[in-house]
């Protein structure tokens, strides 16, 4: 399965450098044309892509935190929540446990981050954490984990800070050219260009203008070749795909949006956060394979947890023979199915009890101290709360604070 | 020209012996580090029974033979933390299954289910579990693909050449695992 992950980041590897060389062209293009000099425009272009590589390395999870609104907890503040992304790190052998946050938001939804797997985080909405019982709960974080130890996050970041320099750069090239266009005829006509400019004029635009759509397909690809790989391997981790199979139901069953979402944060998440009710998401410009068709892969696992039963899975689904993990991932031999741990079998959770205990983490993390009456009232005290004791309100009692 | 190709030759399989060499390394490393992860997550459940047995005491009145069943598993466990896999597995399993049992007769205490502490402790044990069969499961797959390499061409001659030996699996007897009730919440 190690073999696995090298060869789909070759494949991932190529995508990239057509990427890649989509910017140069770009770059040069640009240059013959403001300037007659392609190499001037391909540095240029360089300049800019690694510009936004280096806030995109050093400050990217952070901006992507603060964007998502996102509060880091401790083991304390949701014991539960922490055992299941231990149990997940162990699992997959990651050897640094991420940093875990909650994100404030009924919407139902969660994402990795971090340029490498020994500075990770992973994110989970309040939401999702109140709806999941523990083996939903471990399939979306082994689904998040894999994220992670494949390095999707990496690739992502990369492939997203490639696609916003070509979408920068054609964007500024189409708008100088349309309007500053007389200006650049008259020069070139001046600097006696003949045909060869016209042709080049012409290509250019029509670059200017497909190579974004392009950048943007080759992203999508990526992002969705990533979230098969990463079911796949949350099934190994749990060796029960059935768990992360009835999350994605819920998931799929809740029609609120993501607030704090962005279109360019939006490949991070499990599923993607703009999706529209009712739209069959099995099309070029998802970044999400559809919902559906990914429980129905993992429910066809019958057989096992391997790599090899998700994809026998995924080709029965499809009615398709093209396998979609190379052949070198199948090695690993048969791997067993678990049994449905405590809670699946037992009732859902008791969702007041959870919302509950996730408002008063959240509250504990904005700086407030809860103390429990003894009439069952409990009483939040502000930060600010100096005094020795308080009455409760519902029967009087005075408690120490 | 001959000499040419003999260095070259003997240079390439220089390469090849060092590196697969030091695969059989980081495998082994890899395998070492999975078991101190076993290791870690069992000390934390001898520490967590003491705590447990403790708590569910004052609550069942008539289930002293199952609390003394995990009690005294959990002492040969700890005796047995210094003996190999083989033989730790089989103490570890029958652990298991006479924890697995007190969880089974502790849902009839309702009282018990109430109690903030023990719910707490249940939690942390219910994931100790958990964890010990995660890293079981990943300690399996790291001897595997370790073993794997010793024992197929090339490498294995490069294993027994520099003296790797396979190393032995963590597997809980099957017989084991099905006498351990399921657990099941009504």
């Amino acid at each position: 399965m190690w073999e696995q992950i090298r060869s789909n980041h070759i494949r991932s590897a190529i995508l990239v450098t057509v990427m890649g060389v989509l910017l140069l062209l770009i770059g040069y293009l640009l240059g013959l044309y403001f300037f007659d000099n392609g190499i001037g425009g391909i540095i240029i272009a360089l300049v800019v892509w690694a510009v936004m590589n280096l806030v995109a390395f050093f400050r990217g999870d952070s901006i992507l935190l603060t964007l998502s609104r996102a509060r880091k907890i401790s083991r304390d503040d949701h014991p539960r929540l922490y055992n299941v992304v231990e149990e997940m790190r162990i699992s997959s052998g990651l050897e640094k446990m991420p940093d875990i946050y909650i994100i404030d938001d009924p919407a139902l939804n969660a994402f990795a981050t971090g340029r490498d797997p020994n500075r990770a985080a992973v994110a989970i909405t309040s939401g999702l954490l109140q709806k999941l019982n523990r083996d939903e709960l471990q399939g979306v974080i082994g689904h998040e984990i894999a994220h992670i130890k494949n390095r999707d996050v990496l690739l992502m970041a990369i492939s997203a800070v490639l696609l916003g320099t070509i979408v920068i750069l054609a964007w500024y090239a189409t708008r100088i050219m349309f309007f500053g266009g007389m200006a650049g005829n008259r020069r070139s006509s001046s600097s006696g260009g003949g045909s060869g400019q016209i042709i080049i004029l012409v290509v250019g635009i029509v670059l200017m203008v497909l190579a974004p759509i392009m950048a943007q397909f080759i992203y999508f690809a990526i992002s969705r070749k990533r979230e098969y790989l990463a079911d796949a391997s949350s099934a190994l981790y749990t060796r029960y795909p059935e768990g992360l199979a009835s999350a994605l139901e819920k998931l799929a069953a809740s029609t609120s949006q993501l607030k704090s979402a962005n279109k360019a944060t939006a490949p991070m998440y499990i599923l993607n956060p703009f999706r529209k009710k009712g739209m069959s998401a099995s099309n070029l410009t998802g970044t999400h394979p559809p919902i559906s068709e990914r429980i129905r892969i993992l429910r066809s696992m019958v057989g096992g947890a391997s790599f090899a039963d998700y994809d026998q899975a995924y080709r029965q689904v499809h009615k398709t023979g093209r396998q979609l993990l190379p052949a070198s991932a199948m090695t690993t031999g048969a791997i067993g199915l678990h049994a449905a741990g405590s809670e699946a079998t037992e009732q859902e959770p008791d969702e007041a009890q959870r919302a509950r205990e996730i408002s008063d983490l959240l509250w504990h993390r904005s700086g407030y101290k809860t103390i429990s009456c003894d009439c069952g009232a409990r009483l939040k005290l502000p930060p600010k709360f100096k005094a020795s004791s308080i009455r409760c309100p519902h029967c009087g009692r005075v408690n120490q604070a | 020209m001959a000499i040419y190709v003999i260095v070259g030759v003997v240079v390439v399989l220089l390469i090849a012996f060092v590196a697969t060499y030091n695969r059989l390394i980081r495998l082994r490393n890899q395998v070492k580090n999975a078991w101190a992860q076993i290791d870690v997550q069992l000390k934390r459940r001898y520490d967590l029974i003491p705590n447990l047995v403790q708590t569910v005491k004052g609550y069942v009145k008539h289930e002293r033979e199952t609390l003394e069943a995990v009690t005294k598993a959990r002492n040969l466990a700890q005796q047995a933390a210094s003996s190999g896999a083989g033989e730790r597995a089989k103490v570890e399993g029958e652990l298991s299954a006479a924890l697995s049992r007190l969880l089974v007769v502790v849902e009839r205490y309702p009282d018990l289910k109430a109690n903030q502490n023990f719910l707490a402790l249940q939690e942390e044990l219910t994931s100790t579990e958990n964890k010990i069969s995660f890293s079981r499961q990943f300690y399996n797959d790291s001897v595997l693909r370790f073993n794997n390499q010793t024992q197929m061409f090339p490498s294995n001659v490069v294993a027994s050449v520099t003296g790797f030996k396979a190393s032995e699996f963590f597997e809980v007897p099957v017989a084991e695992e099905r006498k351990a009730p399921k657990v099941s919440f009504t």
